[in-house]
């Protein structure tokens, strides 16, 4: 198989976001990180009501509004412009977080530069000393949801695992992870390594195994 | 009589001095007390320690003020964000220090110490470089680290509406750390886009109560950062 056509197999972002959006319970309230996760709300399944809280103080996000409707004060957590539903609340930083503190967010989705086969997420810093280090409300979020998916590509664009044995980066939390969604595989953290839950079409165990770090699981 | 009222942003900062620790509300451009921000570029304090969620963008507001040379020191979560330049190039010359706190440690220990609470344990950046130097303590079976709350002598905020009292409401998202830097700051200055009389706002809609408040200015006209940073604008 040429690297052209490996990196045409398995699912697109879409079909991440979905395979993502079919896990999230009716009722849930959801928190998705900027980028990748930002796509799961497109993919909510018809008879599915959840809530989007993004951390700057919303809880009842809705999608980006229409070209020319955008308002400069009613961001994401991305500073992207979005809309209120009907519904939706407003509130202060410390509330939002005490949100996420308390354990009140079901579930965050996030993206990833790597995650280890224990569920240690790496995702702010890539350790470089020269530019200054950001990490927004990403540590909270691990250490304060219920559930944390990641959604993420199985591999960085030079074709190395960022699904390894222990994090190279600077980590954002330990053992946060529950379950990763890339564009080869759906994988849960379990304490025998990354459990295999299912694998895009055309993906083999012995393809995954060539890609992936960390210890796998069928 | 109760009188709070600035007749300008510049009054409202005058007596700001150098050295002074200042709270800025705001979320990226969304609640930017840009009008605020210019006074005290005007005024001249300096060795400015400052305290927003980011570092500004573009050349106006906050950005304008760090590239003046006038803060020594930020403390924020994400120094990053799209047309923040200004902070990075000072930082990478080390003309600028960097207190990185993740974003809901660092709303905390604004609301800790606007509520009189010295300090706090939070399970937040445990096991990360962030945790580095920091007291930690086990309760049940998780650890915690210990984390400081944040007073200031002035904060700089932005409102939709105030009343002739100092109570506040805000807009949307541009409410974010506004109301918790109000009650941290030993003086709360606001600028707000529309003042009206006390008892026009209804007391259940009120976010921030007239005791958080110690000086007001109308700015009905006030600049959206947002606006400014797509139109290239500069300040002074």
């Amino acid at each position: 198989m040429s690297s052209a056509t490996e990196q045409e197999a398995g699912w697109t972002r879409d079909d991440i976001a979905h395979n993502i959006a079919l896990d999230i319970e009716d009722g849930a309230i959801v928190n998705l990180g900027i980028g990748m996760p930002e796509l799961v709300a497109s993919h909510i399944p018809p008879g599915i009501e959840v809530l989007f809280h993004t951390e700057n103080g919303l809880l009842g996000m809705g999608l980006p509004p229409p070209k020319g409707q955008e308002d400069p004060e009613l961001i994401n957590a991305g500073k992207r412009p979005v809309t209120a539903i009907p519904g939706a609340a407003f509130f202060h930083h410390a509330d939002s977080f005490a949100m996420i503190r308390g354990g009140h967010i079901d579930v965050c989705v996030l993206g990833a530069m790597e995650v280890s086969e224990a569920g240690d997420l790496a995702n702010w810093s890539l350790g470089a000393d020269d530019t200054a280090p950001a990490v927004g409300g990403a540590m909270d979020l691990v250490a304060g949801a219920r559930r944390i998916l990641i959604a993420t590509r199985h591999c960085t664009r030079d074709g190395k695992p960022k699904l390894v044995k222990s994090c190279s980066y600077p980590v954002t939390g330990l053992k946060v992870v529950n379950r990763i969604y890339t564009d080869l595989a759906i994988l849960e953290v379990c304490p025998e390594g990354l459990r295999v839950m299912r694998r895009a079409p055309g993906i083999g165990m012995s393809d995954l195994r060539r890609v992936t770090g960390a210890t796998l699981v069928e | 009589m109760i009188n709070k009222s600035f007749p300008s942003a510049a009054e409202a900062v005058a007596d700001i001095p150098d050295g002074a620790t200042i709270l800025v509300g705001g979320f990226g451009a969304a609640g930017s007390p840009v009008e605020l921000l210019h006074a005290l570029i005007d005024q001249g304090a300096r060795d400015l320690t400052v305290i927003n969620n980011n570092t500004g963008s573009g050349h106006i507001g906050l950005a304008a003020l760090i590239e003046q040379g006038r803060v020594q020191k930020m403390i924020c979560s994400f120094p990053r964000t799209a047309g923040s330049t200004v902070f990075q190039s000072l930082y990478s010359e080390e003309k600028i220090e960097l207190e990185l706190v993740p974003q809901g440690t660092l709303a905390e220990r604004i609301r800790a110490g606007g509520a009189g609470i010295p300090a706090f344990y939070t399970p937040t950046a445990v096991g990360t470089l962030l945790a580095e130097g920091k007291e930690s303590r086990i309760f049940g079976d998780r650890e915690h680290l210990l984390e400081f709350g944040i007073r200031a002598d002035y904060a700089l905020i932005k409102c939709r509406q105030a009343d002739r009292l100092g109570n506040l409401v805000f807009n949307k998202t541009a409410r974010n750390f506004s109301p918790i830097m109000a009650m941290a700051a030993n003086t709360t200055i606001v600028q707000t886009n529309n003042m009206v009389e006390a008892g026009e706002i209804d007391p259940e809609v009120i976010v921030t109560p007239a005791i958080f408040v110690d000086r007001l200015v109308s700015i009905p006209d006030a600049s959206e950062e947002s606006s400014l940073v797509a139109a290239g604008a500069r300040y002074p």
